[in-house]
């Protein structure tokens, strides 16, 4: 094990696995000679050369559509948005091309390729650069989303969305690529996609989050302890597919449960969980589902507005008692 | 116009009831046929409907709150109206009189509105004529200003009411609206619970109806169930020995409480009221039941190859006391002290004491006399099934002309029972037994039952009682004679 930053856990993740199998490319705005707009890709050019980590112009559509179709044709891209928001220029090759070539083509042809970048918000971004496209993604049949929350599970998950062979979107978060963390050495460390992590365990409550929001659920359960509670914590780490059976095993436990997700709260992941929660163990609930979520509005400028914006601790502390009946 | 919703007389013998939840909110906008509250009296949860359309503009008491009859519950109006005027008519202690002077107020601030206080309250002799009560109406003055919630209140006046619950006429029982309460769970909510709590009552055999939700706005949740404590009658056996803890140092007091239901309540009230009033004497006889042991295999026979109910004991009971009370005016009577009357009864209702969870209920056999056997029987097994599933009318417990008690299905030979008033008489019933008799100077087997029939002296003297029990054992010592 050797500590890493969230941003090292991806670099070695990409580089171990491009060492391995060198049909694997990076390209993306910045990632070569620049070492990435965030740092992830550091060195990387130096290490594979301008063939294997591309610069790209600024045209998500163009370089997200060479990757789609460069992974029919039997190569593994790493295709690196900037941030997830320059994404939606690029929406048709994602949404259509990628997740749907497979299933078109009766099989003939898969797309192993991971989309990559910072997703959510990040600070005083304004409206279209916080947008959490988690809900936006998984909606789509045909993708794989998702969301780790420490480096370890950086590594882990990104080496299994490279491996996999179906388009995978994977998230991160600009403000967690500094978080360092223990992250295992092994060449071959694999993070099973579609698998959620009991963070804490817990009886009295289930608190479900993932991504960076995870860190303030972490938070909640630590006031929740200090309260004389005992609440358990589910990082969901794949958003798609969901391990809804990690989270209804916990409800049937606990019998509550809150639900913290950084996305607005319309047809969010957030519902997604409420709804199946509901569905699969309804008379296990001893009160309904709580939500808390980013408002329902853009994501404001200012700075109190945005503290504001985001699904806040004490919202979540005060739903988790509400669900537990003791305010 | 604001409509003052009162507490309703929802039985016969109920005094005060207790507003058990609100099923709306205020402000909400309701409408006639809407269930807005359940209210416990001394014999059920009932449905507190309404019975026009509005906005339910004030909930003036609390879940929990005991109101007497014809005290003000909720006021319904427009939205935004003003109902300080009304509610201040109830709070000066003007509430309640709907009932007995036919028109709920003459309070100086409705009148300076020239407001019309016209309520069309009429006593109510059956939960039927509830209705009016419920839909009584008081017009208050209209002057929008919105009442401060400190001067609302719970400003229930406490009405004492000179309803005599003399005029109920059955025994305190628990009531049982359950069923229609079921289904109106199909179309809104009544009981709220979790859906984890309404799991565990039901895996546990909870009745929901007597678990008291801690959650928001009453709603049942898992601790409420884990928490409960049911009733002592369902779990501890009657003759249970008291129970010693051992851990305690001795002089140490460890006991559980269970608050008092309404309808232990009633139970408590009535039948110590019936115990102090009515002076009781006992008369015991003891019956020769070979005929009607004969008897019966026979009718069992055909009532088997009719695929009938079978004929018990008590059937017959039931059928000879109605048989005998035709003949014995004086049994089937009431002696009603207010009105200075004794009261014969022209039809012989006999009501049946039936052992349920709660405590007991006595169903009735209406004109018992002209019933047959079959009929009895079959009657007789409906009601008990259904009083024990708490799905009676209170027509079918209220009202009875004499009632009977068994308990020989315990072993118990003889006892004596308190009259059910307004009931003159109650015959307690003991259990057939094989006994030695003598017969012509001979011992030879017997079977034999004992009665006793506790008689109240103010309306059936000693040989007006024994007279009746020699006809009850005419017919119950040659059966065929029920047929004549």
């Amino acid at each position: 094990m050797a500590v890493l930053q969230f941003r090292e856990a991806l670099r070695a993740a990409m580089t171990e696995e491009m060492e391995r199998d060198d049909t694997i490319f990076l390209m993306g705005e910045e990632v070569a000679q620049y070492n990435g707009a965030y740092k992830v890709s550091e060195g990387m050019l130096d290490q594979f050369g301008p063939e294997r980590v591309i610069d790209t112009p600024i045209s998500e559509s163009g370089f997200s559509g060479l990757g789609v179709g460069a992974a029919m044709n039997g190569l593994r891209p790493i295709i690196e948005f900037m941030t997830w928001n320059f994404s939606f220029v690029a929406i048709d090759q994602i949404l259509n091309n990628a997740a749907k070539i497979r299933y078109m083509s009766g099989g003939q042809f898969k797309v192993p390729i991971v989309f990559r970048g910072a997703n959510g918000a990040a600070g005083q971004l304004a409206a279209t650069h916080n947008t959490s496209v988690e809900s936006i993604y998984a909606t789509v049949p045909g993708l794989k989303v998702v969301a780790p929350s420490n480096p370890d599970d950086a590594k882990g998950l990104l080496k299994a969305s490279i491996r996999d062979d179906n388009p995978v979107v994977f998230l991160e978060s600009e403000v967690l690529y500094g978080m360092k963390g223990e992250v295992s050495d092994d060449k071959d460390y694999i993070i099973p996609i579609g698998k959620a992590r009991i963070a804490r365990e817990g009886k009295d409550i289930t608190i479900v989050a993932h991504g960076n929001v995870y860190w303030r659920a972490m938070n909640v359960a630590d006031r929740l302890v200090e309260a004389g509670y005992d609440p358990e914590v589910i990082d969901l780490r794949t958003i798609r597919p969901l391990d809804i059976n990690t989270v209804t095993e916990s409800v049937r436990k606990t019998n509550r449960c809150v639900i913290m997700d950084e996305s607005n709260p319309f047809a969010s992941i957030s519902s997604e969980v409420a709804y199946q929660i509901q569905e699969r163990v309804f008379d296990h609930l001893d009160s309904p589902v709580i939500r808390v979520t980013a408002k329902d509005t853009p994501a404001p400028f200012a700075k109190n507005l945005m503290d504001h914006y985001m699904p806040s601790e004490e919202d979540a502390y005060q739903a988790c008692l509400r669900a537990m009946y003791v305010t | 116009m604001a409509i003052p919703i009162e507490m309703p007389k929802l039985s016969d013998t109920m005094e005060e009831g207790v507003v058990v939840a609100w099923l709306a909110e205020e402000g909400q906008k309701v409408s006639a046929g809407d269930i807005i509250a359940q209210v416990e009296t001394d014999k059920a949860t009932m449905d507190l409907e309404i019975y026009d359309d509005g906005f339910l503009l004030k909930r003036v008491v609390g879940e929990g709150d005991s109101v007497s009859i014809g005290g003000l519950i909720a006021v319904l109006g427009d939205e935004g109206e003003d109902i300080s005027s009304l509610l201040a008519e109830y709070s000066t202690g003007n509430n309640g009189s709907a009932r007995d002077s036919g028109h709920t107020s003459s309070d100086d601030q409705a009148d300076n509105k020239s407001s019309k206080a016209g309520a069309a309250g009429a006593p109510a002799a059956t939960p039927a004529e509830t209705v009016e009560e419920i839909s009584a109406l008081v017009q208050s003055g209209g002057e929008a200003k919105i009442l401060p919630p400190s001067s609302s209140g719970r400003n229930i006046s406490e009405k004492s009411t000179s309803e005599k619950s003399m005029s109920g006429r059955s025994m305190s029982e628990r009531s049982m609206s359950e069923r229609s309460m079921s289904e109106k769970s199909m179309s809104g909510s009544r009981v709220k619970a979790s859906p984890l709590a309404r799991r565990l009552a039901s895996e546990r055999g909870i009745d929901m109806e007597s678990v008291r939700g801690s959650g928001p706005e009453g709603r049942i949740v898992k601790r409420d169930i884990e928490s409960y404590v049911p009733a002592p009658m369902k779990t501890e056996p009657v003759f249970a020995p008291k129970r010693g803890r051992t851990d305690l140092p001795a002089g140490s007091d460890s006991y559980t409480s269970l608050p008092l239901s309404q309808m232990r309540k009633a139970i408590a009230r009535r039948l110590a009221e019936s115990k102090f009033k009515s002076p009781h004497f006992y008369l015991t006889a003891d019956f020769d039941m070979r005929k009607a042991v004969a008897a019966r295999i026979q009718l069992n026979e055909l009532a088997a190859r009719r695929e009938q109910q079978k004929v018990s004991f008590n059937d017959l009971v039931t059928k000879s006391c109605a048989l005998a009370l035709r003949d014995n005016k004086w049994v089937n009577a009431s002696y009603l002290e207010e009105e200075g009357e004794i009261r014969f009864h022209d039809n012989i209702d006999v009501a049946i004491a039936v052992a349920i969870d709660e405590g007991l209920i006595t169903p009735i056999i209406r004109n018992a006399d002209a019933k047959s056997l079959g009929q009895i029987a079959a009657e007789t097994r409906e009601l008990a099934a259904r009083a024990r599933k708490k799905e009676l009318q209170p027509e079918e417990y209220s009202g009875s002309t004499f009632t009977t008690s068994n308990l020989g299905m315990f072993g118990i030979d003889e006892f004596t029972a308190i009259i059910n008033p307004p009931n003159a008489c109650i015959l307690a019933i003991g259990a057939v037994r094989d006994t030695p008799v003598v017969e012509n100077g001979q011992v030879v087997a017997g079977k034999r039952m004992k009665v006793t029939l506790s008689c109240d002296h103010r309306v059936v003297d000693g040989a007006a009682g024994a007279r009746f029990l020699a006809s009850v054992r005419q017919y119950l010592e040659d059966p065929l004679s029920m047929l004549l």
